[in-house]
This record gives C-alpha cells, sequence and structure tokens, in this order.
C-alpha cells in the first residue's frame, strides 16, 4: 500500500486583498471556517456508520467473548472461561478442521490455475485478449448461493453430472455430502469456480506492471520462456501474489454460503459435522442459540486470530520463497 | 534479434486450447442452469443428464410465482430496493471523503486515511453476533434498515475514489476555483465530482453486484416472509430440492440481471478491478 503517492495537500488560496467593509470580512471568515472544517464534513459520513455498524460491534464482540451472554437475556462475566472451553471444543476443532481442509484445497489449486491463466492472457499477440478475460472473470458475478445451488445439482449422487461423468471411469457413483473428503472436494470446488478469474485478473494486473524491457533483455541474453517466467516474472510478481494470498485467506477462512446451502440450510453442516465451518459453528452459537452468544463471539474472535496469522504466516512465506 | 523476439512472443495454439478450456469450465455451470430451468421436472433425472435447453421455462417460473413460501417477487423487490440505495450512498459518500483525503488539508488526514485502509483488511464476520443484537435492540430485524443501514459506507469506495482523485484531479484545478471564490462544496460539485464520473461508476457497479449477491447477513436478519432475493433462492432450494427446475428457473432470474450488466459494462468492471489491485 503506498501512502506516499499523496500530493501535496494544495497550499489554502492566498486571499486577495480587499478593502475592509464588513461584508468582506464576514465572507472571509466563512472562508477560513470552510477551509478549515469542512473537509471533516466529509468524511463524517463514513467514520460515523462505520464506527456504528462496523467498529463497535467488533470491539463488543471481544466484551462479549469474556461474559456468558445471551443475545435476549441476561449475562454475567466468566473471564476468559469461553477461551478455555475452546481449547477442549471438539465441535471447534472439527470446525477449524474442516475451514483449513477446504480453504487448502480451494486456493491451492486456484492459484496455481489463475498464475497459468495470468501467464497465457499476458502474452503480447493475443487475440480475443478482452473476451477472454471477461469469460474467465465472469464467474465471479454470479452469487455464492447460485454458484451453490447449481453446483449441488452438479454434485448430486444419483443423476448429477459429476457422478455421470465419473461413471466412465469407473468410479461409482459418490454421495458428495457424506463423506469428509466428497464434501470438502464439491465445496472447494464452488470456491475455486468462483475465483479463479478472479485472480487470474489481479495477477494479470500485476504481471503488465513489470517493465517490458527486462523480458527483452533476457531473450537477447538467450533467456527460455520458462526461465524469464521463473527468473523475471515470479520475483516481479510477489507483492500482487501476496495481496492475492491474503485476500483469499481472509475470504476463505471465513466460509459460509457454500456448505450451508450445500447441507440444504443444515448449519451443523453434515449428519456428522463433515463440512461444517468455523464461521457455520460461530453462526450456530451466536445467532441459531442466541444464549451462547458469548461463546459464539470467542469463536469469532479465534477465527480473527487464525486469519491475521495465517495472513503474516503467508506474508513471510511468500516474500522469502520468491526471493 | 528475430529469434529473441520469438522467444518473447511467442503465442502457440496451445495457449488458445489451454484459453478456450478455461472458457468453457466458466461457462458451462452457466448453461447448466439454463437447461434444467428450462427443462420439465420429469426429464432432469434422465441419464445420460439433458445437455440442452427445453421448453418449460415458463412452467417453471410460475410454479416460482406461485409458490408462496418462496416469497420470490417480494425479495426480487427487496433486492432491488436494497442494492440502489447502498449503491448510490456508497458513492456519494465514497466520492466526498476521497475527494477530501486526496485533495484537502486538515490534521490527523494521514492517520485516518491508514485507520480505513486497515479496517479493509479486518474480516466482517467479526462482528457480527453482536451487529445481530444490534438489530434486535432497534427493532429492525426483518426489516429492510437491518440490509441497508450497516452497508451505507465502505472503506473500499472511500480507497478507491481517494486513489482515483490523487492522479485525475489537478492542484491547479482545486486552486483555480478558490480563486474564483467557490466553496468547498461548490468545488466538490462543479469540478471533482464530474471527474471522478469513471471511478464512480466502477465503484457503483461493484457495489451494487455486492450488495445483490450478499448472503449470510440478510440471511441472519431476515425472514422468508421478507427475504432478499438471495435468501429468498436458499430457502427454495433448502425446501423444493427435489423440485429442481423451479429451484433453477428462479437461480436463473436471479443471475441474468447480473450477467446483462456484466456483458456490458465488464470491460470497464475489469478495468477497474485491475487498476485497483495494481495501484494498491
Amino acid at each position: 500500500m503506498s501512502l506516499s503517492a499523496t500530493t501535496t495537500p494544495p497550499s489554502p488560496a492566498a486571499p486577495p486583498p480587499r478593502p475592509p467593509t464588513r461584508r468582506r470580512s464576514r465572507a472571509h471568515t466563512l472562508t477560513r471556517l470552510d477551509l478549515k472544517y469542512s473537509p471533516y464534513l466529509y468524511i463524517a459520513p463514513f467514520f460515523v456508520i462505520f464506527g456504528i455498524f462496523g467498529l463497535y460491534p467488533m470491539l463488543r464482540t471481544a466484551w462479549m467473548s469474556l461474559h456468558n451472554w445471551n443475545l435476549i437475556g441476561d449475562r454475567s462475566f466468566i473471564g476468559l472461561d469461553n477461551y478455555t472451553a475452546l481449547v477442549s471444543d471438539e465441535y471447534f476443532w472439527n470446525a477449524t478442521m474442516n475451514t483449513f481442509g477446504i480453504f487448502l484445497l480451494a486456493t491451492i489449486p486456484q492459484l496455481l490455475i489463475a498464475l497459468f491463466l495470468a501467464n497465457l492472457l499476458n502474452r503480447t499477440f493475443l487475440r480475443a485478449r478482452t473476451l477472454f478475460r471477461m469469460a474467465i472473470f465472469m464467474p465471479n458475478v454470479v452469487s455464492v448461493a447460485a454458484v451453490a445451488i447449481v453446483f449441488g445439482m452438479l454434485f448430486q449422487r444419483d443423476f448429477g453430472v459429476i457422478n455421470w461423468l465419473l461413471g466412465f471411469v469407473g468410479v461409482g457413483p459418490v454421495d458428495w455430502d457424506a463423506e469428509r473428503w466428497s464434501s470438502w472436494t464439491a465445496i472447494a470446488s464452488m470456491v475455486n469456480w468462483r475465483w479463479t478469474g478472479y485472480n487470474t485478473l489481479i495477477l494479470l494486473a500485476g504481471m503488465q506492471a513489470i517493465p517490458r524491457d527486462l523480458y527483452e533483455a533476457a531473450a537477447l541474453d538467450g533467456a527460455s520462456q520458462w526461465k524469464q517466467f521463473w527468473r523475471i516474472t515470479l520475483p516481479m510478481l510477489t507483492p500482487t501474489f501476496v495481496f492475492v494470498v491474503i485476500l483469499s485467506t481472509i475470504g476463505g477462512l471465513q466460509l459460509f454460503t457454500e456448505p450451508l446451502v450445500f447441507a440444504n440450510g443444515n448449519i451443523i453442516g453434515g449428519d456428522q459435522r463433515e463440512f461444517q465451518t468455523l464461521a457455520m459453528y460461530m453462526y450456530e452459537l451466536g445467532i441459531e442459540n442466541l444464549n451462547t452468544a458469548g461463546y459464539g463471539a470467542a469463536v469469532a474472535w479465534a477465527m480473527f486470530l487464525m486469519i491475521a496469522f495465517v495472513s503474516l504466516v503467508n506474508f513471510l512465506l511468500v516474500r522469502r520463497t520468491v526471493k | 534479434m528475430n529469434s529473441a523476439s520469438r522467444r518473447l512472443w511467442r503465442t502457440s495454439p496451445l495457449t488458445y486450447v489451454a484459453l478456450v478450456l478455461a472458457t468453457l469450465f466458466s461457462i458451462y455451470p452457466f448453461y447448466y442452469m439454463i437447461v434444467i430451468a428450462t427443462r420439465s421436472l420429469d426429464s432432469i433425472n434422465d441419464v445420460p443428464p439433458p445437455a440442452t435447453p427445453g421448453g418449460s421455462f415458463g412452467d417453471n417460473v410460475g410454479r416460482v410465482l406461485d409458490n408462496d413460501a418462496a416469497n420470490f417477487l417480494t425479495g426480487l423487490l427487496n433486492s432491488v430496493i436494497v442494492s440502489a440505495v447502498v449503491t448510490v450512498s456508497v458513492v456519494v459518500t465514497g466520492s466526498l471523503a476521497g475527494f477530501a483525503f486526496a485533495k484537502l488539508r486538515f490534521r490527523g488526514r494521514n492517520v485516518l486515511l491508514l485507520a480505513i485502509i486497515v479496517t479493509m483488511m479486518i474480516p466482517t464476520q467479526l462482528g457480527l453476533i453482536p451487529l445481530w443484537g444490534m438489530v434486535q435492540d432497534l427493532n429492525w430485524y426483518d426489516t429492510l434498515y437491518a440490509v441497508t443501514v450497516p452497508f451505507l459506507v465502505s472503506a473500499f469506495g472511500v480507497f478507491m475514489m481517494r486513489q482515483y482523485a490523487t492522479q485525475a484531479i489537478s492542484d491547479e484545478l482545486i486552486e483555480a476555483g478558490r480563486v474564483d471564490g467557490a466553496s468547498t462544496f461548490r468545488i466538490y460539485w462543479n469540478i471533482v465530482l464530474p471527474a471522478l464520473r469513471p471511478a464512480a461508476a466502477v465503484l457503483g457497479l461493484l457495489t451494487f453486484m455486492e450488495t445483490w449477491n450478499s448472503f449470510l447477513w440478510p440471511y441472519a436478519v431476515l425472514t422468508p416472509e421478507n427475504p432478499t432475493l438471495q435468501v429468498s433462492l436458499a430457502f427454495l432450494s433448502y425446501a423444493y430440492y427435489t423440485d429442481y427446475s423451479q429451484v433453477f428457473a428462479a437461480t436463473a432470474i436471479g443471475t441474468v440481471p447480473l450477467v446483462i450488466v456484466f456483458v456490458l459494462f465488464g470491460r470497464q468492471i475489469i478495468g477497474g478491478i485491475m487498476e485497483g489491485a495494481v495501484k494498491s
């Protein structure tokens, strides 16, 4: 994030000398007030609404998590008890495992494919480039609920297209929502489908910002395309790649809609919680059962800390390996 | 030079094969949605699965509209209202604040801008449970206020407008306005807003799509009696998961408007997304 791109603020226009009549000096005062205070008026709508409906609930989550809190009833302070309970809560660890399992299945193929496609779209003499870009991005336009409905049908056990295709290679009909690995695969494929194109475009933007003459020099030195990709494209792409990885982490660890709709609205995600994610568990505790809202708030903070931690690790890892 | 440039720019037929494959992958679920949405219910469990559209779209839509439990039309109308209000508000508040951060001088400017950037990185679900409680306290449960008011401003919107205003509006232009005696608001209205129009259009499109598609929050605070479109779709698919052609007809109606918007303005949307990526 470059804040240094800030232009120097305009120096306040020097007021032209004026005869000191009363009306003039009042106008002058108004102008000075306008210059000094109106900026705050312009940024106020954002900060007021964000403060009330964004910042305050986030802080309140922390406060809530220290209580035994019923959203429509009593509350009592219990210190860190909710957090110690989390440590030995098998549903919490189950949801954590599901979230990370789906996250890895969704993110790794997605980023590799996006990198590959972006590299193809970056060719100089590519025909129909706008068409390809639009087609690849189009899944991102569809709502997550719609994606989950359509993919739920594609993965249907008895007459879904996926099982029909698998039949040709001798794989028997898979009951996709009955097992952990299969439900993870189905859900991850929804995420992959919706987000690969988006990430492709972001990576493509990063690639196009790499100076052309680097490639020209390397080509003159006889470096192959593969070598150019490895030695120039990837290192120069690091900032964009970090950005994409962190965005995917923030989105991926909050996964909610795909597994919920895939489970036909069952908030525990499969009969045996095979694909209940952390966000679903938080929702179950805080909003489906209002009386465990304090515990749900603890899950929310645990989720936030995991997202922050994974983002940081990714950031350091990607930085190091690519450099 | 010749061999070097060939090394540099080769676009082999394989490139096109891969891109066409990726395109087919992207398009197929849309096509499949249309196929099921236009088929009669009894052809859904055919083996092999149906591959071409049928003629029952009207029938299927009729079942959606007759379905009292889904409140599909209410959902459609609610989504139009909420998305429109949120879009206008995000663009107006974003351009006001973006202008102030880019072109006005005031104490605390850099700190506040940094705060906005930080909020963009915070997962929205962190405040979900208390916000739900606030909606109860305000008596907003199951009303459109609950899904509109908290989203009237967007940190991303402010940041995007600020980035655009920084490079698109010259300081001389603003100073010229000042010398002519224009108030800050006149400058915003007559100089800044017209210059921000391209970025405002992209922000508006992105905001509209995001609001139209949002799910978790409307699902938490609305009931099936007064849903948004996405919530209505979800309840429809839970309750009628055996009547796929009805569910898919509703899904298609909810998706097609966005596809049309995308076909018309996709170039600008993609441009906006790619530009934003490089700058941040």
